[in-house]
């Protein structure tokens, strides 16, 4: 007899072996991750005689792109991992949820200009925007198969992107003032970090704030990458909403649904369940949140441009899931966290590593690396491949990507067992515990016991 | 060309009915209004004609391409998004044959191998268009097709083969990382810099019979090697074994097995048919623009599914037919909307085809 | 079992909803629970079914039998709303559902179990079962995110649970009760498939063939399950290949032929029909 604790064969599901709560599990799980590998890159960096601002500044970016990977990861999650719904157009919903936001909040007499509304308002205002879209892409969500859905939503990104490039959307007059998406060059507007001043002020964020300038100070950490975590902090904080939004989504009848429409949508339509109505909710709720998760994403820069959005990012947040494992919401902060870590911020740690021990030049070309390399010099090549590390990165994405594909397609936690269900289901109704056979079952269970 | 499709919901086909109805409406708006801007003079026949030769030569490249994707998603069942990057390997390998050939003597080998990587061999000095340098145009797109076939099958072999029986969305999946290894593999050996490697096209004057003043003869070269190629492969598919196995594998591959067809053969035969034209289709699109950059056919690469959909996935016609679609829709449209929203054009065109015909504008062997 | 032409079931419902208000004298009681006429599919140039018409009586087991590719699952499908019919219409409990959706249809009473048995594999047995009872609070996400709701929802959930523990007991899958769904057995997915449709509380249940591939002591109880039910005031319709079960179990036999109604009746008097011997029967027994 099968017991849902300890089935699956998720390559952490010793952890759940223990009697704690599954949530306290999975918060140890993900903590203890997260200070492993900043314990793993603080010893390499000091080992290394990296300084300590420079360790600092690294870990604090790692953290920020974990927190947004993580956030876009827990929204795609919802789609993918739990109805099944293969949207490829992320970065699409990202730049609808910005790009609002942005006009919402530009300075009126900006070039383009915007409403001059405060950042909340511009925040909810693009979550409605990125849902209503999701509302348009739902529609052929209903009809069409998996992959085609995938091509239509890639295509639905490019379209949004193409059109806040265009000339057309630039600009354009309503009453004197020149609205618009300012094409390539983007729109200026109100970054949402600009709530970490803000916040500075207030009495007991003001006096944490003040502690960790100070600590700073004694460490030889510079005031801006301490401001920075402080934004990181305020995304972490979001992430911790996703994920108990989508676990409360999760563990529900709602959630349910959900699951039994990615398993087979015609078994569930003959169960009576509008599943139309219900792709469309919770791809406008997937959609609204990758549109607040985009605003959060961008926030720490005042300026937003369409090339932020291209098809490639949306590719990102697929290997986050991926290495998380779809279908599991501790799996999708997990993977975002290692792929902000080791695939996509740890090859510069390395780089920042040999920066510091070597005078490494980059050779203009690889020819002449190899020529180098012929002549005895070595650093040459080393320098070239330093040189060349976001190319050499994206190489390691999408190798990691085939070999996941190949060996691992359910990823860390993705073939855990996480019941649909808004009570536990093991406890039973009658005394008899689960552990008999059916000819058991049939003369001990039944309706007479009660 | 609406109430024929009468499959699924009655709603759903009132929809489709309602939507293909607007859809050849517009079509029909637009020819109309072509017809009257051309009568009033609003569009002097010169410009229109550039308009629909762009179009054709637009198409017969991402036809060539598109034959390859439509051929691997109904053989192998899968939406291949590494088959941009074929067509950027075709492009790279097929012009450093190019220049290695074309260039020898002329420029240094450092130059010549990695593309101007370094900046030198300017393609004037080293004389690169199809009447200096015949020989180097014709061996680089040779080498495109084999090189390309090359890479293809190695990924084949290491990846897809792995995968064969994964389903449609893993194998989408794995296919993004090869596109990406690809891209970055081929960028990291030529660095991601954009730069021209090809000379101005030689523009003879043109016979009397022919529309336009000059010739340009890079886009002749490459009409001419495309139609080359696809009445080659017409004849393949129509005449030879080979052709009917794999016509007979893309309509049902179930079937197609129990009746004794080689699978493993026929999708050897694919990756070589397909990914071959994509080099080709890489290569061919450098000769006519005459700049190279790494992403090349990852931005290509919606246009080419936009064409397979157009066509039906699956019918190998249907994607020559959905290019010169693609192709046309891409340039007609500028005589309405700007140039840089001509692509949006042609995504809605797709988007709606897949929602309200998914079997392509014209019916198509792929039924699901 | 009862002769239902002229004894309607006590438990027959005046109205669609599960609540079973006795209504002496109502039409609706003496009327066929499920009405199918003249119904006509085709598949592009293919006639599936080519203008068949059937009445269900309340309370009995019907058997819709006919050699392969004579259109019975497509019947099934076309009732069931999978696929809309070219022609004709079907009435079930005096509603015409001919254009409804197969979710609606569901809701209206109707259930269905497939000829291959759909569960939800990467899920439990007890979440395929929980997915089913109608209208759940929780199906709503407003109500299962929100804090002062929530509350409701799992109260409701603890009730369904019972239900859901209750019935799979009652179809003895109760041990596997934790397994993912696409670990069972042919059979066990059949009596899951069946167990779950009965959680929606229908009036009648439609079985595709709900005997292939279950061994026989399985199949056995199966049909045990199946006559339990009717004394509770269930109907069912269902395809089914071996005669035996037909024969032996199934008040009334309904022979479908090429898209078409080829006999009708009692089940000895089927077994004699020449023309159903000559279409049928003759080339299987």
């Amino acid at each position: 007899m099968s017991d849902d604790r300890t089935t699956g064969d998720g390559l952490l599901d010793g952890v759940r072996e223990s009697d704690l709560p599954q949530w306290a599990t999975d918060l140890g799980l993900i903590a203890g991750i997260v200070l492993a590998t900043y314990v793993g890159f603080a010893v390499l960096g000091l080992l290394t005689g990296v300084s300590v601002n420079a360790i600092a500044g690294f870990l604090q970016t790692v953290t920020f792109y974990a927190a947004v990977y993580a956030l876009v990861a827990l929204a795609l999650n919802l789609h993918w991992g739990y109805t099944g719904l293969f949207n490829i157009g992320v970065a699409g919903f990202m730049a609808v949820g910005v790009y609002t936001m942005a006009i919402l909040t530009a300075a009126p007499d900006g070039s383009p200009a915007g409403l001059g509304l405060p950042i909340p308002i511009g925040v909810v205002g693009g979550m409605i925007a990125a849902a209503l879209v999701g509302f348009v892409a739902a529609l052929p969500a209903l009809r069409v198969r998996a992959d085609y859905f995938a091509i239509v939503t890639l295509g639905l990104s490019e379209i949004i992107r193409l059109s806040l490039l265009s000339g057309a959307l630039r600009s354009f007059e309503i009453g004197g003032t020149e609205y618009g998406t300012g094409g390539g060059s983007g729109i200026r507007y109100t970054p949402v970090d600009s709530v970490i001043p803000w916040l500075l002020e207030r009495p007991v964020f003001g006096f944490v704030g003040d502690q960790l300038f100070a600590l700073g100070t004694i460490l030889g950490i510079q005031p801006s990458v301490i401001q920075g975590a402080l934004y990181t902090g305020v995304l972490i904080v979001f992430v911790v909403a996703f994920y108990l939004l989508l676990t409360r989504i999760t563990y529900s009848p709602f959630g349910r649904l959900l699951k039994a429409i990615r398993e087979d949508e015609l078994a569930a339509r003959s169960l009576g369940k509008n599943t139309d109505r219900t792709k469309i909710i919770v791809f406008m709720v997937g959609c609204g949140l990758m549109g607040l998760a985009g605003i959060l994403w961008q926030g720490s820069r005042s300026l937003v441009s369409p090339d932020s959005f291209m098809p490639i990012v949306t590719f990102y947040i697929f290997v986050a899931l991926i290495v998380g494992g779809e279908g599991s919401n501790t799996g999708s902060v997990i993977g975002g966290f290692a792929f902000a870590a080791f695939l996509w911020e740890g090859p510069r740690f390395i780089r920042t590593i040999v920066r510091t021990h070597a005078d490494v030049r980059a050779p203009p070309t690889i020819y002449d690396a190899f020529v180098a390399l012929g002549g005895g010099d070595p650093l040459a090549l080393v320098g070239y491949m330093i040189g060349t590390l976001d190319e050499i990165r994206f190489i390691l994405v999408g190798v990691v990507l085939i070999l996941l594909m190949i060996w691992r397609p359910d990823g860390l936690l993705g073939h855990r067992k996480e019941i649909a269900a808004a009570t536990d289901l093991s406890r039973r109704p009658t005394a008899t515990d689960g552990g008999q056979t059916g000819e058991e079952a049939a003369t001990t269970g039944g309706e007479t016991d009660e | 060309m609406s109430t024929g499709s009468g499959q699924g919901r009655f709603s759903n086909v009132t929809a489709q009915d309602v939507v293909g109805g607007l859809l050849l409406l517009g079509i029909a708006v637009l020819i109309l209004d072509l017809i009257r801007l051309v009568v009033t003079g609003g569009l002097p026949l010169g410009r229109l004609w550039a308009y629909v030769w762009n179009g054709i030569v637009d198409s017969l490249y991402i036809g060539l391409a598109a034959i390859g994707l439509s051929m691997t998603y109904s053989i192998l069942r899968f939406a291949n998004f590494s088959h941009g990057d074929l067509v950027t390997t075709g492009a790279f390998s097929g012009w450093t044959a190019a220049y290695l050939v074309g260039g020898l003597g002329v420029a240094e080998l450092s130059s010549r191998l990695l593309l101007r990587a370094d900046g030198g061999a300017q393609p004037g000095s080293v004389g690169m268009d199809v009447l200096s340098a015949p020989l180097a145009i014709v061996v680089g797109l040779i080498v495109a097709a084999i090189i390309t076939i090359g890479v293809a099958l190695a990924i084949d072999r290491l990846v897809y083969k792995r995968l064969r029986d994964a389903g449609g969305i893993p194998l989408l999946i794995a296919s993004v990382g090869v596109a990406l290894a690809l891209r970055y593999l081929i960028a990291f050996f030529y660095t991601t810099e954009t730069r021209g490697v090809v000379a101005s096209a030689p523009q003879p004057e043109a016979p009397g019979f022919l529309p336009m003043e000059t010739i340009n003869l890079h886009e002749a070269t490459l009409v001419i090697s495309a139609l080359t190629l696809i009445l080659g492969i017409h004849l393949l598919l129509q005449y030879t074994k080979l052709g009917k196995s794999m016509r007979a594998m893309s309509d049902n591959k179930d079937l197609a097995l129990i009746t004794g067809i080689p699978t493993e053969r026929v999708i050897f035969a694919t990756w070589v048919i397909g990914s071959g034209l994509a080099g080709v289709a890489g290569y061919l699109i450098v000769l006519d623009r005459g700049q190279i950059t790494i992403n090349l056919g990852w931005f290509l690469l919606l246009l080419i599914f936009a064409a397979v959909i157009l066509g039906g996935i699956g019918s190998i016609y249907g994607a020559l037919a959905g290019s010169l679609v693609i192709g046309l829709t891409i340039n007609l449209s500028l005589v309405w909307i700007p140039a840089d929203m001509n692509e949006i054009a042609a995504f809605t065109l797709m988007i709606l085809v897949l929602i309200f015909k998914p079997d392509g504008l014209f019916g198509g062997v792929e039924t699901a | 079992m009862s002769d239902v032409e002229t004894e309607p079931t006590a438990d027959a419902a005046t109205t669609t909803s599960e609540d079973s208000t006795e209504a002496t004298g109502s039409r609706l009681d003496e009327m066929p629970i499920l009405r199918v006429d003249d119904l006509v599919k085709r598949f592009g140039g293919i006639t599936a079914i080519d203008g068949a018409s059937f009445e269900v009586e309340r309370g009995t087991i019907t058997g819709l039998i006919g050699p392969n590719g004579a259109g019975k699952s497509t019947t099934f499908n076309c009732i069931t709303g999978v696929h809309e019919p070219s022609e004709g219409s079907v009435v079930f409990e005096g509603t015409d559902i001919t254009s409804r959706r197969t979710h609606q249809i569901a809701t209206e009473g109707l259930v269905r179990t497939f000829q291959i048995a759909r569960e939800l594999p990467e899920m439990t047995v007890l979440e395929n079962m929980m997915l089913a009872p109608q209208g759940q609070l929780g199906e709503s996400l407003w109500r299962s995110v929100a804090p002062i709701a929530r509350r409701e929802v799992v109260r409701e959930e603890e009730q369904l649970r019972q239900r859901a523990w209750d019935t799979l007991e009652f179809f003895e899958i109760d041990h596997l009760a934790h397994d993912y769904a696409g670990t069972l057995s042919g059979g066990q997915r059949k009596l899951l498939e069946m167990a779950r449709a009965l959680l929606t509380d229908p009036e009648m249940m439609l079985l595709d063939e709900p005997m292939a591939g279950v061994n026989p002591s399985l199949e056995k109880k199966l049909l045990e399950h199946v006559h339990e039910l009717q004394e509770q005031g269930y109907t069912f319709l269902l395809v089914e290949h071996d005669m035996d079960v037909i024969m032996n179990h199934c008040e009334h036999v309904i022979v479908m032929h090429q898209g078409q109604v080829l006999a009708e009746g009692p089940a000895a008097e089927i077994k004699s029909n020449d023309e159903v011997i000559e279409a049928y029967l003759g080339g299987e027994v």
